[in-house]
């Protein structure tokens, strides 16, 4: 893919959606500009705007790997709320275990224990859809209310705090291990695991013959397995990935956030992250981008609400404008033949 | 155009240090200036106009938007995550906010962080937890809505013709069990036959279980229905078209239920504006607070139709028995639903007896559940 026609076409996607939303805002009787400029100050006109912005932005990146990865497979998987969840159950189990490590081996040990389970909880889903045929966008969906039963159940009884009076929540894991936030930055390090996490898959996904064979595989699954590709392997490979961003995901938000799990932990961060996934047209890379892009809409939303008395709704609507625009948008690849080498152009 | 964009960009570097609020109050042609003025900021987990818990806050903005010199700003639908830091700072570095009022449980750890980052920023907070060496620009304050239900009490069990009333409960916490009590020592005072079925759904908000819960108690002769959920709205409903009668919780929910509302006890969350005018005015105010109708942090919904004068009269003279400190709720003889002696006959627990109230874990005989 021409990725000068990517950026083109999602400029103007972008454009339209504003334009769009210009529209619809000045029907409630505002000014468009006003609220452009409004969307602007909230997302990244001023140092506290960023940093709401990529706080908003850091989970989302983790967790829109855990479906993007999959669907350069060919699976649709839509379970990074699930994981997500047992990532950050599973982070507090393995912080109570290393109370007392020196500070890196005990964040390491809880960030790889809520990477792990993440992992576990997706490729359990591969697995069943490879050896069980059973399909993995169901199963992924049922596994997210298994996964937060199983937390609520824990919190409730076997893990919960019962210090913590009002909000029911598990244990917290030791103060000594809690991670703060980045230098100069006001965010936590959720964003700049979220980044590297990215980049890495991106040079998996892209610059390796793995990441080559999961393209085939996704293109044409029967061709792959012809040409000998072990596709089952591949499947399980591409799910624990995911997974295991989506419960790295988990992993920040118990060490860097809440410091224990709870009803915090379910507030729709995996199902946003499957709208950067599709927006970023799978590309771990561009997620980066776009999830900015869609913290700066969350975060500028506040600010709308706060200036104009607009409803929470508004920002939706912004959000779901642009996930249409952009899907519609694709059709546009391959269309323009200003982006097209010279010899296919057809007029 | 481009000098108007450029000079735009210009204004904003050179405005970064400045306070937020003159700047972007001057750049959006329409907004009104928060210079001079408090500008106050309420922070709500959910929809503000839940009918219910976030709605009993909207009501206290609504009340103390309306005081000279004051500007609200809102933001509804805040989760209780690393977000809710990011709206504070905003609403105090954008917004130029003085006040910040969160108004969900879990938003205590935030806002213990932020009041040490802003010492010259106010925050209140509806757990009433705060405690020694917690930052002292953070109020908890918290209204004895026990108080509410009794009164609540008083016209279901004038009202009630099975003598039997229900109450639906979310989680098995202090003030539900204070509610729950208030609620049936109210019936109970007026009508001692009464007995009191109870269920706790163990969701703040479950609409499903709610409505199903509805439908049980009624079946089991309830005719009296209160909800202690976030939004007891499908409570009230449901037990509306089965044609029994309910009581509200939380804010005014007389609408919902023209046939069949007796009353509601609410919150007045609106007492914080005296916090807002000390803090305004460099006055001392408390870091902790609890009250009830005696402090003016409890309210009583309007009657509905149904209730006739005498019991309205009746509701009103308990109310001010609350008000005046004759009437105590925990009076003995009290004894709990498994037959053990709580408050022995002649002892009364004060209503503001909090470490008391703190530990109520049982229910008064007579509840079922």
């Amino acid at each position: 893919m021409n990725s000068v026609e990517a950026v083109a076409i999602n400029a103007a996607a972008f454009v339209i959606t504003l334009a769009l939303f210009g529209i619809y805002v000045a029907t409630l009787g505002h000014n468009p500009l006003d609220v452009y400029y409004v969307l602007w100050l909230g997302s990244f006109a001023r140092q506290i705007s960023i940093e709401s912005t990529l706080t908003n932005a850091a989970p989302l990146m983790l967790t829109a790997l855990c479906t993007a990865i999959p669907a350069r497979a060919g699976l649709l998987v839509i379970g990074g709320e699930g994981a997500l969840v047992v990532g950050g159950v599973a982070t507090v189990l393995a912080g109570m275990l290393v109370a007392g490590a020196p500070f890196l081996v005990g964040v390491t040990f809880m960030s790889l224990a809520g990477a792990l389970a993440g992992g576990l909880w997706i490729a359990f889903a591969g697995a069943l859809r490879q050896y069980r045929g059973v399909n993995e966008t169901i199963s992924t969906l049922l596994l997210n209310y298994i996964a937060i039963a199983v937390m609520y159940h824990l919190i409730t009884g076997p893990m919960r705090d019962w210090e913590r009076v009002l909000k029911t929540s598990s244990w917290s894991i030791p103060d000594a291990l809690r991670v703060g936030a980045l230098p100069v930055i006001d965010v936590h390090w959720g964003l700049a695991a979220g980044i590297v996490v990215c980049l890495i898959l991106y040079v998996v996904m892209r610059r390796t013959t793995f990441g080559f064979g999961v393209d085939v595989l996704g293109g044409n699954p029967r061709a792959a397995q012809m040409a000998g590709l072990p596709i089952n392997r591949m499947v399980l490979i591409c799910c624990f990935m995911g997974g295991a961003a989506a419960g790295l995901a988990g992993a920040f938000e118990v060490t860097a956030v809440h410091g224990f799990a709870s009803e915090s932990l379910v507030v729709g961060f995996g199902y946003a992250g499957i709208l950067v996934a599709f927006l970023s047209r799978q590309n771990p890379a561009a997620i980066i981008f776009l999830a900015i892009i869609l913290g700066g809409v969350a975060a500028s939303g506040g600010l709308l609400q706060r200036r104009f008395d607009l409803p929470d709704a508004t920002t939706q609507v912004l959000q779901g404008l642009l996930f249409m625009i952009v899907l519609a948008s694709n059709a546009a690849y391959g269309r323009l033949n200003v982006f097209q080498p010279a010899a296919w152009r057809t007029a | 155009m481009t000098r108007s964009t450029l000079s735009r960009r210009g204004f904003l570097k050179r405005g970064a240090n400045v306070v937020a609020a003159s700047v972007a109050a001057s750049a959006v042609p329409g907004m009104v200036a928060a210079m001079g003025n408090v500008t106050v900021g309420f922070i709500y987990v959910g929809p503000r106009q839940d009918f219910g818990w976030n709605q009993s806050h909207w009501d206290a903005a609504q009340k103390i938007a309306a005081m000279d010199g004051i500007t609200v700003v809102e933001q509804e639908n805040v989760p209780e995550t690393a977000e809710v830091e990011k709206v504070i700072q905003s609403m105090i570095e954008l917004d130029g906010a003085k006040v910040i009022f969160g108004t969900s449980f879990g938003y205590w750890d935030s806002l213990k962080a932020m009041a040490e980052k802003y010492p010259d920023v106010l925050f209140t907070h509806i757990g009433a937890i705060w405690k020694e060496g917690d930052p002292t620009n953070v109020i908890g304050y918290r209204g004895y809505t026990e108080e509410a239900h009794y009164l609540c009490g008083i016209a279901a069990g004038r009202m009630s013709d099975t003598r039997k009333i229900g109450f639906i409960g979310s989680k098995p916490l202090y003030f539900i069990y204070n509610n729950a009590n208030g609620f049936m020592l109210g019936a109970r005072s007026v009508a001692p036959e009464t007995t009191m079925n109870v269920v706790i759904t163990g969701d703040w908000n479950n609409p499903v279980k709610e409505a199903e819960t509805t439908n049980a108690l009624i079946d089991q002769g309830c005719d009296v229905i209160i909800a202690n959920v976030d939004s007891p709205k499908v409570a009230i409903e449901t037990a509306e078209a089965r044609g029994v009668y309910t009581c509200g919780y939380h804010s005014d929910l007389s609408s919902l239920a023209p046939n069949g509302f007796l009353t509601g006890a609410e919150w007045n969350w609106a007492s914080g504006a005296e916090f807002v005018r000390a803090f305004v005015e460099d006055d001392p105010y408390p870091n902790l607070k609890r009250g009830g109708f005696r402090e003016d942090m409890v309210a009583l919904s309007p009657f509905g139709e149904a209730v006739p004068q005498e019991v309205r009269d009746e509701v009103m003279a308990a109310k001010q028995g609350f008000i005046d400190n004759s009437l105590q709720l925990y009076a003995g003889p009290i004894a709990d639903n498994q037959g053990n002696v709580i408050v022995p006959e002649g002892e009364v627990r004060n209503n503001d007896d909090v470490p008391f109230k703190l530990g109520i874990d049982w229910f008064v005989e007579g509840t079922i559940g």
